[in-house]
């Protein structure tokens, strides 16, 4: 008995530690944002309508909520603009995912078959791009990139191009930059499965006749999974909501949505709708960051 | 009891009608019969400055059950992922009926393995694993189906296909790898430490039923084990290694009663073992002169002798203990050993008793005996002094 009282109260207050976390860093600025999405636009200060003010009385709460309305919500919907957005995005987000999984996977695979020493220097090789800031990194690569940048010197110097090329502001140095920013998220959970992976499994395939590419497509790639569905949502989530690299790496002849979001915001000041943009994305990505979660649940539980 | 065999009976019979699944190997010369299955012909296998496998050469068999016993790290394993095809041989030759099999891969080799930790596919059903191998080999879909249905009776896995194999127990995954590795009839099946991971009890039993499926099949099995009484209990032939090289081939009876070295002498069994000098020899009968334990009269060895210091060597069941010296008729009487001391020790385990007996010289000679009636009015007890005798014929003459 008295042992489970030590026990309790500290046990009880890490429970509940993430839920008051939750509740105040998160519902609650959610809550900010979306009344600020269900309200107007205005030039005052704030800069929508209505604004609630306790001191004003119950009457005057009343008449604010009745001036909520849906109406921001409806413009995303009826113009283009948001609609090509968020499709942008998402298809953004889509290509690059393949492409880091496409790449990340089979670096992720060899150091997982490097001898164990090896394996922490790999390890560290991925890790070691977050000691410098990611800003700073992205301004790197505009350097590399731009008219008389490294690259053109290079492919000028061995004949291979006649005339510099133009890589910044195109979607291929977009997709460059959100590669090379995103790729150890996908590596990392990648080798963490694959290293976990029993060898004498793929020994055993081996054994009972399967060829190399049988013993990759039937054993290793579908042990796999889990990790391969950690990187693609490691990635996907945050590619999806992703700024600074559009804005620093790609034309401006089509937006992503945080892009959409932050014009909204910081140029238009229309708080509204961009509350409401941070809305619809946040619902976007609700499925994908559930899915997440439920594979991390059941990983733990498998364990 | 019964049932049960009569289950093993029906699977395995229409078994043994249908024709060996094609492997995608080059056909091989035919089975001839003064070739073995398999010849091992001075492989070594190096890791870095380590030798694990040290040049042994040896010959399995059509339809034989050879076990590979040794301590841990004596190169058993490595010798067995080499028939596999896991481990290349830096030298030497591996034959499958006179065909080198050094070129082809895993895959490509008609031998299949059953692994230590059962390596069954967690993401597979019980049929699923099974039927692995058979559509590799590109069996028809309801031959697989035959197939694994008809593996699954052998190892009486019945009403347990759809299960994954986190859904079973410990003895249920050994079946299940047993019935996958079993399942495209390789023509020799290699077993690493097969029973390992079992509890003793159930480990005794599968030997047992590893024995009978063998015969049944009448294929071709190897296995690798640390355990001598799992090699001597399965094995018709046993190849004892130690250090990468294959110290003795023989019967398990050959290997307990007439080792080739006072390792495995010692390696195998319990035994008293004494150094000493050769005296005299006469009529097949060696005299021996020991530094501890008087002098012995043993049995001259089939082998020559190379050297006059050798050790003499009883097992402890090969050991009599009487109160006083065993009387005989006058011819044998002087060529029976007796030594004279007094029981230290004594360990009642049940079948057996066995006694330590400190010599007047301070050696110790261990015996032991069995209980062969439930109240034994005539127990040796401790400080008593005894006479421990054994026959030339039981002693062994070893070289170092």
């Amino acid at each position: 008995m008295s042992e489970r009282h030590i026990f309790a109260r500290p046990a009880r207050f890490a429970a509940i530690a993430p839920y008051v976390w939750m509740v105040l860093f998160f519902l609650v600025p959610f809550g900010f944002v979306l009344k600020i999405g269900l309200s107007q636009t205005a030039i005052a200060q704030p800069p929508y309508t209505p604004v609630f003010d306790v001191a004003e009385g119950v009457a005057a709460i009343r008449a604010a909520f009745a001036a909520l309305s849906l109406d921001n919500f409806r413009l995303l919907v009826s113009d283009d603009l948001y609609v090509l957005s968020y499709l942008r995005s998402l298809v953004v987000a889509l290509v690059s995912t393949a492409i880091l999984l496409a790449i990340g996977y089979p670096i992720a695979y060899g150091m997982a078959r490097l001898p164990k020493r090896w394996q922490s220097v790999a390890m560290m090789l991925v890790i070691v791009p977050f000691w410098t800031s990611f800003l700073i990194r992205i301004y790197a690569w505009i350097n590399i990139l731009q008219h008389d940048g490294l690259l053109n010197q290079i492919l000028l110097a061995l004949h291979i191009v006649a005339a510099p090329v133009v890589w910044l502001s195109t979607d291929s140095a977009m997709y460059l930059g959100i590669v090379y920013s995103y790729l150890p998220f996908m590596i990392l959970p990648l080798y963490a499965t694959l290293a976990k992976l029993e060898p004498s499994l793929e020994e055993a395939a081996a054994d009972l006749g399967a060829a190399p590419s049988e013993v990759f497509w039937l054993v290793t790639f579908p042990l796999s999974l889990p990790g391969v569905a950690a990187g693609v949502l490691l990635c996907f989530i945050p590619i999806v909501g992703e700024f600074v690299i559009p804005d620093l790496l790609a034309g401006s002849n089509s937006l992503m949505i945080g892009q959409t979001l932050w014009l909204e915001f910081f140029t238009n000041k229309d708080w509204p709708v961009a509350s409401a943009v941070a809305i619809v994305l946040l619902a976007l990505l609700l499925a994908p960051l559930l899915l997440y979660e439920r594979l991390q649940r059941r990983q733990l539980e498998a364990r | 009891m019964a049932e049960d065999d009569v289950k093993i009976e029906s699977a395995a019979e229409p078994a043994k009608a249908e024709p060996v699944i094609a492997l995608p190997v080059p056909a091989l010369p035919p089975p001839s019969a003064d070739l073995p299955l398999l010849r091992i012909e001075n492989v070594v296998k190096q890791f870095g400055s380590f030798r694990a496998v040290d040049g042994p050469s040896l010959d399995i068999r059509r339809g034989e059950f050879f076990a590979l016993l040794g301590p841990s790290g004596c190169g058993k394993t490595t010798l067995l992922r080499m028939l596999a095809g896991f481990e290349t041989p830096d030298e030497g030759r591996i034959l499958l009926n006179g065909h080198d099999i050094a070129q082809y891969l895993p895959h490509e080799r008609p031998v299949n393995m059953m692994f230590q930790n059962y390596a069954l596919f967690p993401h597979l059903s019980v049929r699923d694993n099974i039927a692995f191998g058979l559509k590799r080999a590109g069996m028809a879909r309801a031959d697989i189906a035959t197939r694994v249905a008809e593996m699954v009776a052998l190892v009486k896995l019945e009403g347990l296909e759809k299960r994954k194999p986190d859904q079973l127990s410990g003895g249920q995954r050994q079946r299940v790898a047993l019935a996958r590795s079993l399942a495209r009839r390789p023509q020799v099946l290699l077993l690493d430490e097969p029973l390992a991971a079992l509890d003793k009890k159930l480990r005794e039993s599968t030997q047992l039923e590893l024995m009978e499926l063998q015969r049944r099949l009448g294929m071709t099995f190897i296995i690798v084990t640390h355990d001598q009484e799992e090699a001597m209990t399965v094995a018709g032939r046993i190849g004892v290694m130690d250090a990468g090289r294959l110290e003795q081939v023989a019967t398990p009876r050959e290997l307990y009663e007439a080792p080739a070295s006072r390792w495995i002498a010692e390696f195998i069994g319990d035994i008293n073992v004494f150094d000493g000098q050769i005296e005299a020899r006469e009529h097949h009968r060696l005299t021996v002169l020991t530094r501890d334990a008087g002098v012995w009269a043993v049995a001259e060895p089939r082998n020559p002798l190379t050297k006059t210091t050798v050790s003499v060597a009883i097992r402890p069941e090969k050991v009599k203990l009487s109160r006083r010296s065993p009387a005989s008729d006058a011819a044998h009487v002087h060529s029976l050993n007796r030594l004279e001391g007094v029981v230290t020790d004594v360990s009642y385990l049940g079948g057996l008793t066995t006694y330590k007996v400190k010599l007047d010289t301070g050696a110790i000679v261990r015996s032991s005996m069995a209980n062969t009636t439930r109240i034994d009015m005539d127990a040796y007890g401790l400080s008593q002094r005894v006479v421990a005798w054994f026959t030339p014929d039981d002693c062994m003459v070893l070289e170092q």
